[in-house]
């Protein structure tokens, strides 16, 4: 928008803009700049803004996929959504789930990669076989995992037997079932935090790590502390809200493991929307589960745009 | 007070050969300067005095005791880096506390909110801030405290980087070319207050550098060294007039020494490809010899047959405003020959005219085949080589 008027300055500052033509001027410099602007602005608002509206418009109605009336209910469905005790779970469920594999996530991926920037050999094995999960598709993963899982032939109650220690029935037991999605979706991401993370590492430049030990920063802690902690600080920020956005929508591992069971205890938002939307075909109440979504995903995404501005962003 | 000694010290990086056997000692409060050009081994002997990195043979010793199995802590050495390496989330105030709070704070009371807690803490954080404080005033950037690195000029975060150095009073100041990141009127200001508080302080100062400007403005003593090699430690006029080798004598001084080969013609005469030069009667006849001249060495002569005179034409005139730098192409010589002339004394010279140039023998340096520094009557005893000559 500030294009043509730039370039109007840049002309105003030159010898002598003939004013008699001055309107036609700024005329084509609106044409281009629109010509240039407008294709990208048509596909935002088909593909993205057009959609979120009418997210917000069906969240208003009844409206039942496939059918030909609709009725506009006002707030009826949000009243619904927070009125249900499902829904509270799931939410719960959610928050809970993101709590546990955004902290995992971090603390995990950042050991493994100090680990691997501190050896010497192997590097890129490492590397590779904690990125592995990563590119490997969550629904066939959750197969394998299903697998090991299994409350008999299971190689996780195997190994636990064999070591003579407690087993569960994991997916099926409603104190289990969450804390094992999450280190399912802790293991997922790990490999993403990792690359990071290796990548924040080789950024620092050695010169801070020399300084502090010449400052007396003997210890590792020390110069973790000092040095590498808070220089990977932009690098946790952007994990942290890429981890907890992807926490935020975990689908996959619900829909094939559980199906958000036993009882509600590992149903979560994006579970409940789908079922909602495309199993019971509520649309107007999957859409209002949807709005709740998009409110956090939006919120989490301001809070990083502000906080990553003002509080890791050296220079 | 703690003078330094290396003996012998190797490094290796892999197959490169970055320090071989340099051996060198240092006097308490004095200011050293080692100079090179880049990857010729300086900043690794720096490090590895600052217990940075471990030399793969030879000692070293700061003051009485060896230091080799020391802790960069424990080595009293404080370092100012070519990047500054300040802390970017820290203060200035933080920067310039890390150092004493590292050392007079055990790892419980450094721990953020808890720390303050515990006894002794409170006190000691005090202390450490009226000292921070006290040094931020002597370095004049006692407004600066609240700010972060990133909101400072080049010349303020080398303030910082000093004041960091300073703050805990070290024995030994190590810089690693503090001043090549800053613009040419600020290093010169820089350079002045290095000078002034080396003046101050008193302490050991070891600098490292590639320019011989700060080298020679800065040192007592300066230590050139050359492929991991130290070739020459004398003062700044020595090493200038007295170069002991060929490569000292060409990384010293701008514009660049001339450097002529020839061979000895008969007993006290020399012939080069342009010009025949009176060398000491005691050299043999058939010795090969390579004369170097400073551009400075040369003046205009007005008839060409007396001896140590060169003819050329000129090729090309740098004005330097009191002076002149005149390139001349020399018959039978590869190079340009650079005179650096009085400008008022060579008013009419301009490109393409033939001149002739003359230069006392006194002014030239000889060195032999291999590249040292031949030892003759006009140069004084004065000249006591590091090396044994094979």
């Amino acid at each position: 928008m500030s294009l043509p008027n730039r370039k109007r300055e840049a002309r105003g500052r030159g010898a002598s803009p003939a004013s008699a033509n001055g309107r036609s001027t700024r005329l084509s410099d609106m044409i281009a700049a629109w010509t240039l602007a407008g294709p990208a602005l048509f596909l935002l608002i088909v593909l993205f803004f057009l959609p979120v509206l009418a997210v917000f418009v069906i969240a208003l109605t009844d409206w039942q996929f496939g059918a030909s009336t609709l009725s506009f209910v006002g707030l009826a469905n949000f009243e619904e959504v927070f009125a249900d005790r499902g829904f509270r779970a799931s939410l719960f469920n959610t928050v809970a789930y993101v709590a546990i594999v955004v902290p995992g996530t971090i603390v995990l991926g950042l050991g493994v990669a100090l680990l691997i920037e501190s050896g010497k050999s192997f590097r890129a094995f490492y590397r590779a076989i904690h990125f592995l999960p990563y590119m490997a598709t969550l629904a066939a993963m959750s197969i394998a995992w299903e697998a090991l899982l299994h409350p008999t032939i299971g190689l996780v109650n195997q190994t636990l037997a064999g070591l003579g220690l407690p087993t569960a029935n994991w997916l099926r037991d409603e104190t289990t079932v969450l804390p094992v999605l999450a280190a399912i979706g802790i293991w997922q991401n790990l490999g993403f935090a990792m690359v990071l993370f290796l990548a924040g590492l080789k950024s620092i430049p050695q010169d801070l790590y020399y300084a502090a030990e010449v400052d007396g920063a003997d210890l590792w802690l020390d110069r973790l502390r000092t040095v590498t902690l808070p220089m990977l600080g932009p690098v946790f920020m952007f994990v942290f809200i890429v981890v907890a956005l992807k926490a935020f929508e975990t689908f996959d591992t619900v829909h094939v493991l559980t199906q958000g069971g036993p009882g509600h205890a590992s149903e979560m938002l994006m579970f409940t929307l789908y079922r909602e939307s495309f199993e019971f075909f509520r649309t107007g109440y999957g859409a209002a589960v949807t709005v709740v979504f998009l409110l956090i995903a939006v919120a989490l995404t301001l809070f990083q745009a502000s906080f990553m501005d003002k509080k890791v962003h050296y220079q | 007070m703690s003078a330094i000694t290396f003996d012998r010290i190797r490094k290796s990086y892999g197959a490169t050969q970055v320090l071989r056997d340099v051996s060198l000692s240092i006097e308490s409060g004095e200011f050293l300067t080692l100079l090179g050009p880049s990857g010729c081994g300086k900043s690794t002997l720096l490090r590895i005095l600052a217990g940075l990195e471990r030399q793969d043979g030879g000692s070293v010793r700061i003051g009485e005791g060896l230091v080799d199995d020391l802790r960069p802590k424990r080595r009293d050495v404080a370092m100012v880096f070519q990047s500054y390496a300040l802390y970017p989330h820290m203060t200035v105030a933080g920067n310039m506390a890390v150092p004493l709070r590292m050392r007079r704070l055990n790892s419980w009371q450094r721990l953020p909110l808890v720390g303050k807690l515990l006894p002794g803490t409170r006190p000691s954080l005090a202390e450490i801030d009226s000292e921070v404080s006290r040094t931020a005033a002597a370095l004049g950037i006692d407004h600066l405290l609240a700010r972060k690195p990133g909101q400072l000029s080049g010349g303020q975060r080398q303030r910082v980087a000093v004041g960091r150095a300073m703050v805990r009073e070290p024995a030994v100041f190590l810089m690693d070319e503090p001043l090549s990141n800053l613009d040419a009127k600020l290093r010169v200001q820089m350079r002045a207050e290095i000078k002034e508080l080396h003046k101050r302080l008193g302490v050991t100062f070891i600098y490292v550098t590639h320019d011989q400007a700060e080298a020679m403005t800065l040192s007592d003593r300066v230590a050139v060294m050359l492929d991991g090699e130290l070739l020459q430690v004398a003062p700044p006029r020595d090493i200038y007039a007295d170069p002991h080798d060929r490569r000292v004598a060409e990384f010293i001084g701008s514009p660049k020494i001339n450097m002529l080969d020839g061979a000895v013609i008969e007993r006290g005469l020399m012939a080069t490809s342009g010009a025949k030069l009176s060398v000491p009667e005691s050299i043999a006849p058939g010795t090969k010899l390579t004369v170097g001249i400073r551009p400075e060495a040369f003046s205009l002569i007005t008839q060409p047959d007396t001896p140590n005179v060169i003819e050329g034409s000129v090729h090309l005139i740098e004005h330097m405003g009191s002076d002149l730098f005149v390139h001349l192409r020399v018959e039978g010589m590869n190079e340009a020959l650079i005179a650096r002339l009085h400008a008022e004394r060579a008013p009419h010279i301009g490109s393409g005219h033939r001149l002739v140039v003359g230069v006392k023998p006194a002014q030239m340096i000889l060195f032999d085949e291999t590249g040292y520094r031949l030892q003759t009557a006009s140069v004084s005893n004065r000249v006591t080589p590091i090396r044994e000559t094979a």
